[in-house]
C-alpha cells in the first residue's frame, strides 16, 4: 500500500519539529529516512503510525487520511517496529509477543481464530524464530528480539512497514540478516537508518532529514552527493555502486571540522 | 473455606460446620442443634471467611492491573497513592459520623471517592509530555499518599478515643466487621470488575509492549488508561476494587504485589489468563491470612495489615533483588 506524506507541520511542546515535510513511498517501495539526530525523523514515523496529530498536513496510507481511520483500522494498515523505552514484556512469551499483532483485529470481545494462529505462525516462520517461540522474550539477545518484533509487525497483516532503527546495537550479521528478512517481505517500508552504508544497502529511495526539512529525496545514489554528505552529514565521504551492485560509501580520513560544515550542531532531541 | 470457618477462637467440628452452612444456604437438613455454634458459624465466621474472599481477589486484581498499567513491576494501590486517599475519606466518615457503624455502605463510598481523589492527581502529576513516565509516577503517588497520610493523622488527633479505636483498627485491616449484607454489593462488583478486566486482557498485553508500540498496534494509550483507572471505574474496576476492598477491609497492604507476581512468575504475564488467576490466588490468600490472624494468638485477633506486612516485605525484597525489568 502506498504513502503520501503530504507538507506535514509538527509541534512538539509549542517548538516545531517538522516544517512542511513531504514523502513518498510507492508499493512495494523500500524508502529510507536519515538524517543527523534530531533531524525529526521518529517524530515523522509518530505522525505515520497516527500517534502525532499534525498541526498542517496530511499522512495518507493508500487513499486515506490516518485521521480519518479509527486507531485500530490505521494498525491493520501500517505496522511499526520502533526504540520502545517504556514497556515491561518480562513474562511473555516471544508467541505470545508476535500474537500481540492481532490486536488490532479484534475488538474487546474477540477471540483468537484461525486467521489470527495462520498469521502467527506464518510471522514466525518468516522471521525465523521457531526455535525459540516458545521462550521467554526477555531471555533472548538484541538481535532474537528484532526478529520477534519484526515478526509480531508481520503477524498485524498490514500493508506498510514502519521501522525505526531496527539494527541499532546488533552485530553486521544480524543486521544484514534482518535487511534481508524485510527485503523478503516485499511490504512497502518506511525506515529510519542512522547507518548510511545499511541504508543504502536496503533501501530503493531515501530522503533526508535535516533540522525537520526534507532537504534531498530519491535514489540512493542521487541522494549520497558529497554535497549532501558535507553539508548535512558533516563528513567528506562519496557513494558508489560497487562492480557487486552494492553501493558503498568511502569516508575520508579526516572528518570536516566543525566550522568546515554549513550543518549546526544537532540539535537536542 | 469450611475449613477456615471451622477454626477460630472457638473450634467448631467440621461436621458442624457442614450441617450449619448446608442448613442456611440449602434449607436441608434439621436445624442445628446448638444455637451459639449457630450463632459463631453462621452470623460471625461465614460472613468473613466468604467477605475475605472477594476482598483477595480485588486487592490482588488492582494490583495486577496497575503494574501492566503504570509499566511498574512494583506498582499496587499502596504506592500509587490509593490506599492512602481511601484511607482519609474512610476516616473522615468514621470521625465526622461519631463512630459510624464500621466498614457501613458510607465509609466504602467514602474510600472509593478518597482513592479517585489521590489517583487523579497522581496520573496528572505522573505524566510528562502527555505520556505516562513510570518513575514520576511512582514519586508522585508516594508524595501524594504522604500528604493524604498526613491528612489522616491530623484527622486522628482531632478524634474521641472510641472514634479513634474504630479508626485504628479498620487502617490496619479487618475483615472481622463483616455482616452478611456487605457481601452482594462486594461480591457482585468484585465479580463483574474483575470479568470487565479480563476482557481488556488482549490491550493490557498490548500495553506491555511500551506506549508508542502499543500505539502503533491499533490502542488509544491515553484513552485506554483513563478507562481502566478513572473515568469509567464502574467499568473497568480498577480504581473501585481497590476502593472496595480498602472500604470493607481496611488497607491490606502486599496482596496487590505478591498475588500477582506468582501468578506471573508461575503462568506467565498473559492477562487473559493472569487476571483470574490472580483472582483465585488472592482469594485463597486472603482466606488464610484471616485464618491465621484468627488463630494464631488466640483468642486475640492480630489484624491482617501486620500479617499480610510480615509475609509481603520479605516477597517485596526478593523481588526487587531478581527483577530483571527493573533495571
Amino acid at each position: 500500500m502506498k504513502l503520501t506524506v503530504d507538507q506535514l507541520h509538527i509541534t512538539l511542546d509549542r517548538s516545531p519539529i517538522l516544517h512542511g515535510v513531504s514523502v513518498e513511498a510507492r508499493k512495494g517501495d523500500i524508502v529510507g529516512l536519515v538524517g543527523p539526530n534530531g533531524s525529526g525523523e521518529s517524530t515523522l514515523l509518530r505522525a505515520v503510525y497516527r500517534s502525532l496529530r499534525p498541526v498542517d498536513g496530511v499522512v495518507r496510507v493508500g487513499e486515506d487520511d490516518v485521521w480519518t481511520l479509527s486507531a485500530r483500522a490505521a494498525a491493520r494498515r501500517t505496522a511499526a517496529v520502533l526504540q520502545d523505552a517504556t514497556g515491561n514484556t518480562t513474562g511473555l512469551t516471544v508467541t505470545e509477543i508476535v500474537a500481540l499483532g492481532r490486536a488490532p483485529h479484534h475488538g474487546l470481545l474477540g477471540r483468537d481464530g484461525t486467521e489470527d494462529h495462520r498469521a502467527v505462525e506464518d510471522a514466525i516462520d518468516h522471521c525465523g524464530v521457531r526455535p525459540y517461540a516458545d521462550r521467554d522474550y526477555a531471555s533472548l539477545s538484541g538481535g532474537e528480539r528484532q526478529r520477534v518484533l519484526l515478526a509480531r509487525a508481520l503477524a498485524q497483516s498490514a500493508q506498510l512497514l514502519v521501522l525505526d532503527e531496527l539494527t541499532n546495537h546488533l552485530d553486521i550479521r544480524a543486521r544484514f540478516e534482518l535487511l534481508d528478512l524485510i527485503r523478503a517481505t516485499g511490504i512497502t517500508t518506511l525506515a529510519v537508518l542512522h547507518d548510511l552504508d545499511l541504508a543504502a544497502r536496503l533501501c530503493d529511495h531515501l530522503a533526508v532529514l535535516h533540522e525537520g526539512a526534507v532537504v534531498a529525496a530519491g535514489p540512493v545514489l542521487e541522494v549520497l552527493t558529497p554535497g549532501i554528505l558535507r553539508d548535512v552529514f558533516g563528513v567528506r565521504a562519496s557513494a558508489e555502486r560497487h562492480a557487486d551492485g552494492v553501493i558503498r560509501i568511502t569516508y575520508a580520513a579526516q572528518p570536516l571540522a566543525r566550522d568546515e560544515t554549513a550543518a549546526p550542531e544537532p540539535a537536542a532531541r | 473455606m469450611i475449613v477456615a470457618i471451622s477454626i477460630g477462637a472457638v473450634n467448631v467440628p467440621l461436621d458442624d460446620v457442614w450441617v450449619i452452612v448446608l442448613h442456611h444456604v440449602t434449607g436441608v437438613g434439621a436445624a442445628p442443634s446448638d444455637p451459639a455454634l449457630d450463632q459463631i458459624v453462621w452470623n460471625f465466621r461465614t460472613p468473613r471467611v466468604v467477605l475475605a474472599a472477594p476482598v483477595g481477589a480485588a486487592l490482588a486484581v488492582s494490583g495486577a492491573v496497575l503494574q501492566t498499567v503504570v509499566s511498574n513491576p512494583l506498582a499496587d494501590p499502596i504506592v500509587l497513592g490509593f490506599s492512602y486517599g481511601a484511607t482519609l475519606g474512610a476516616v473522615l466518615v468514621i470521625t465526622l459520623g461519631g463512630g459510624a457503624a464500621l466498614a457501613g455502605l458510607g465509609v466504602s463510598a467514602a474510600a472509593f471517592i478518597g482513592a479517585v481523589v489521590a489517583g487523579a492527581p497522581v496520573f496528572v502529576l505522573g505524566q510528562r509530555r502527555g505520556r505516562l513516565a513510570p518513575t514520576r509516577l511512582v514519586l508522585a503517588g508516594v508524595a501524594v499518599g504522604y500528604v493524604f497520610l498526613s491528612a489522616t493523622s491530623f484527622v486522628q488527633l482531632q478524634a474521641t478515643p472510641t472514634e479513634l479505636r474504630t479508626v485504628m483498627f479498620w487502617m490496619l485491616g479487618s475483615v472481622s466487621g463483616a455482616h452478611w449484607d456487605q457481601l452482594p454489593t462486594v461480591a457482585v462488583v468484585v465479580l463483574v470488575t474483575t470479568a470487565l478486566l479480563t476482557l481488556f486482557g488482549r490491550r493490557l498485553n498490548v500495553l506491555l509492549a511500551g506506549d508508542e508500540s502499543a500505539t502503533a498496534l491499533g490502542v488509544d494509550v491515553n484513552r485506554l488508561r483513563a478507562v481502566l483507572l478513572v473515568l469509567s471505574a464502574l467499568l473497568t474496576g480498577t480504581v473501585i476494587a481497590v476502593a472496595v476492598a480498602v472500604a470493607v477491609a481496611g488497607s491490606i497492604g502486599f496482596v496487590g504485589l505478591m498475588i500477582p507476581h506468582l501468578v506471573r512468575l508461575t503462568t506467565g504475564a498473559d492477562h487473559r489468563r493472569l487476571l483470574p488467576l490472580t483472582a483465585l490466588l488472592g482469594s485463597v490468600y486472603l482466606v488464610l491470612v484471616d485464618l491465621l490472624s484468627r488463630t494464631l494468638n488466640r483468642p486475640n485477633e492480630l489484624p491482617l495489615g501486620i500479617l499480610t506486612a510480615l509475609l509481603g516485605a520479605p516477597f517485596f525484597l526478593w523481588l526487587l533483588r531478581h527483577n530483571k525489568g527493573l533495571d
